[in-house]
């Protein structure tokens, strides 16, 4: 046994170092506690409601979120709006329904079952209102980038002035933590740019945080009760484990042998 | 084999295994005469039977939810993490099992070639072991191409390329591979029709390879032969029955802890973006458990070359049986076989690593000598090595070093140190 987890150990150092090294990002990221990390993370609920108003007043002017519903924004783990508020959120949204029996599409206003409504019809749209960009659809986004959270909460903060000797095409602006720093987005946040319902001071860093958590949200809708359910199912096993290391050694005592 | 003649007590029993002996095989199968001296590195066996089991199940639920299409597929698995009842949790016990699936298999393997397991008269369970792998491989590239990701679609894309290496007819093979003229839906539904399939075939496949084993019986640490069955083993149930349970339960919680709190460190971000013919990722990367072969693969300048290495560093594997020489088995008694073995563990991980890394410069230098290593290892170092090696004196049964109070004690305590 004890030969065995010997090895076992030095086998897990030797393996992960050089996988370490692997994820290990070239940039160094801006950092910020994020309460929903480690074994008991969860949102923090006034961030996820602030992180939606700055999506809603600034984002979704040309980022969609086809993933995600009204009825989501009052589910348990997300931002929990009252059903009273996502109602009046949904329904502040024109949405297109039909056809109806003259077979004719309406509009008609948003109804908690209703997907967000998108910015645009279609890529070909977003691409041609956006100079050939596409604005990448949020739903998943922090899951879909090397860096995670700590990237897209560094990205929205990374905006400066190009370092002389690069000169960027118009449309093209600089920012340090891009992949190769140049993006199609410009800079998009700015000191009290939103209001915050709440009276939280809305800092450039302040939104770039709520916003990051409402995405991290909408990645992992799950993640609360994941969390939760971990921490269950692995103190479960480990009980187990003790009892049932206890019985073995119980029973491998008829035999003259170590186990 | 202990095969005692087993008659059930009930007449009704009696009456049923005259017809179907499935009473006997309960029995055989809980009597099983099993070494007492296995250590922990052979709790692998029943590991990976729980992995193989843990997928399908996972698998036929998530089967009920996807839909293999190029146009719902990514939307699909995005249902099945947000609105399906638990699906994220199915998921990812999905995706991670695969990672655990492999982590556990590499180390049975490295446990066979460490004890000399595929040596005789165990070369038919060696080779069956050689093709679970082989369609273990083709099971979870094509699970990873599900889910219709970046990576999913470029993944797919290499690897069927592979096969345009052929001469004169690879073009051919490829279109009728892809069901047209590049990776798209009538790739996706038959890889997941096969995905679907493959996992039955290596259910059958483990029912042989048990079988296999049950005939000569377990190697064991000191990789000698069963003197006396009633001293030298326990019977399976309870003995081995606890002790794989235990071992099942230590590996569940490292499982665990993936499932529920690093869903996704094993994964690549580009897969949670929907697949784009138009964009190609900036480095297309398989999953961990095959970049060994990738790097392999690279190493070599010229494709059909680099194909034909790739594949014979699997397919040499089989052939290990007849290139190790060595009339010994267990690497305990073989001081130079245990070093080389180590070198060969390091090589793979170098492999391993470099696969990861862009194929230039130094990573593409240290790929060639890691390549050729291996080959080496197998091909010359290995069949020399049985001829040329002095070897430890072995016990006389595996009782000797397991008690520890015979005469061949101070052997005994040093064969202690390498176990």
């Amino acid at each position: 046994m004890k030969n065995f987890l010997r090895t076992l150990l030095l086998l897990i150092i030797f393996i992960g170092f050089p996988f370490k090294s692997y994820t290990a990002e070239k940039v160094e990221y801006l950092k910020t506690d994020w309460t929903f990390k480690g074994l008991f993370g969860k949102f923090d609920r006034g961030s996820l409601q602030r992180g939606y108003q700055v999506y809603t007043e600034v984002c979704s002017s040309c980022h969609s979120m086809k993933y995600l519903s009204y009825r989501n924004l009052a589910e348990k783990g997300g931002p929990e709006f009252t059903e009273a508020q996502a109602k009046a959120i949904a329904a502040s949204f024109e949405v297109t329904d039909g056809p109806n029996a003259d077979g004719e599409m309406f509009t008609r206003p948003g109804k908690l079952s209703d997907k967000f409504v998108k910015p645009y019809e279609n890529v070909k749209a977003a691409q041609a209102a956006n100079g050939g960009a596409y604005p990448p659809d949020m739903s998943v986004l922090v899951k879909a980038r090397g860096g995670g959270v700590d990237y897209i909460y560094s990205l929205l903060q990374g905006y400066e002035d190009p370092p002389s000797g690069i000169t960027l095409d118009d449309g093209v602006y600089y920012n340090k933590y891009m992949y190769g720093n140049k993006i199609k987005m410009p800079n998009q946040l700015s000191d009290g740019l939103v209001e915050y319902a709440d009276g939280t001071e809305a800092s450039i860093e302040q939104m770039s945080k709520d916003v990051t958590t409402f995405l991290m949200w909408s990645a992992e809708p799950h993640l609360e009760s994941r969390h939760k359910m971990g921490f269950k199912a692995i103190t479960y096993l480990i009980i187990l484990t003790i009892l049932v290391y206890f019985s073995m050694k119980r029973i491998w005592s008829r035999v003259e042998t170590e186990v | 084999m202990s095969d005692h003649e087993y008659t059930p007590k009930s007449k009704f029993g009696k009456w049923f295994n005259d017809r179907l002996p499935l009473l006997s095989l309960a029995s055989h199968l809980t009597d099983y005469p099993t070494p007492k001296n296995l250590n922990y590195w052979w709790t692998f066996g029943g590991i990976l039977t729980f992995c193989l089991i843990t997928q399908i199940v996972t698998g036929l639920v998530l089967a009920m939810h996807y839909i293999a299409h190029a146009d719902m597929a990514f939307d699909s698995v995005e249902h099945i993490m947000r609105d399906v009842n638990y699906g994220w949790l199915i998921r990812y016990i999905h995706a991670n099992g695969a990672s655990m699936f492999f982590l556990a298999v590499y180390i049975h393997i490295f446990r066979s070639l460490f004890y000399g397991s595929y040596k005789s008269p165990r070369e038919v369970i060696w080779i069956i072991g050689i093709i679970i792998y082989l369609l273990m491989m083709a099971a979870a590239f094509m699970g990873y191409v599900l889910p219709w990701g970046q990576m999913s679609f470029w993944g797919a894309t290499v690897i069927t390329n592979l096969f345009s290496a052929i001469p004169l007819v690879g073009e051919g093979i490829v279109t009728w591979l892809w069901g047209g003229y590049s990776v798209d839906n009538p790739t996706l539904t038959r890889f997941f029709t096969l995905h679907y399939l493959i996992p039955f075939l290596i259910l059958g496949l483990v029912v042989l390879h048990i079988w296999a084993l049950h005939v000569p019986g377990n190697n064991n640490p000191v990789g000698i032969d069963i003197q006396k069955p009633s001293k030298d083993t326990v019977p399976f149930h309870p003995y081995i029955v606890i002790k794989d349970g235990f071992a099942l339960l230590m590996f569940s919680i490292v499982f665990a802890f993936f499932v529920f709190y690093t869903p996704n460190i094993l994964g690549h971000a580009d897969n949670y973006i929907e697949a784009d013919p138009l964009v190609t990722p900036a480095h297309i990367v398989p999953e961990w458990y095959l970049l060994p072969f990738y790097a392999i693969l690279r190493s070599v300048p010229d494709k059909l070359l680099g194909v034909v290495a790739m594949l014979s560093a699997i397919f040499i594997l089989a052939a290990l049986p007849w290139l190790d020489t060595s009339k010994i088995r267990s690497a305990v008694f073989r001081p130079l076989y245990r070093q080389f073995y180590w070198i060969l563990v390091a090589d793979v991980l170098i492999l391993g690593y470099v696969g990861a890394m862009p194929a230039e410069g130094l990573y593409l230098l240290i790929a060639r000598v890691a390549t050729a290593y291996y080959f080496l290892h197998f091909l010359v170092i290995l069949p020399v090595l049985g001829f040329k090696e002095k070897t430890l004196p072995i016990p006389l049964s595996i009782t000797e070093p397991v008690l520890g109070g015979s005469s061949n004690f101070a052997l005994a305590k040093n064969k202690k140190k390498f176990e």
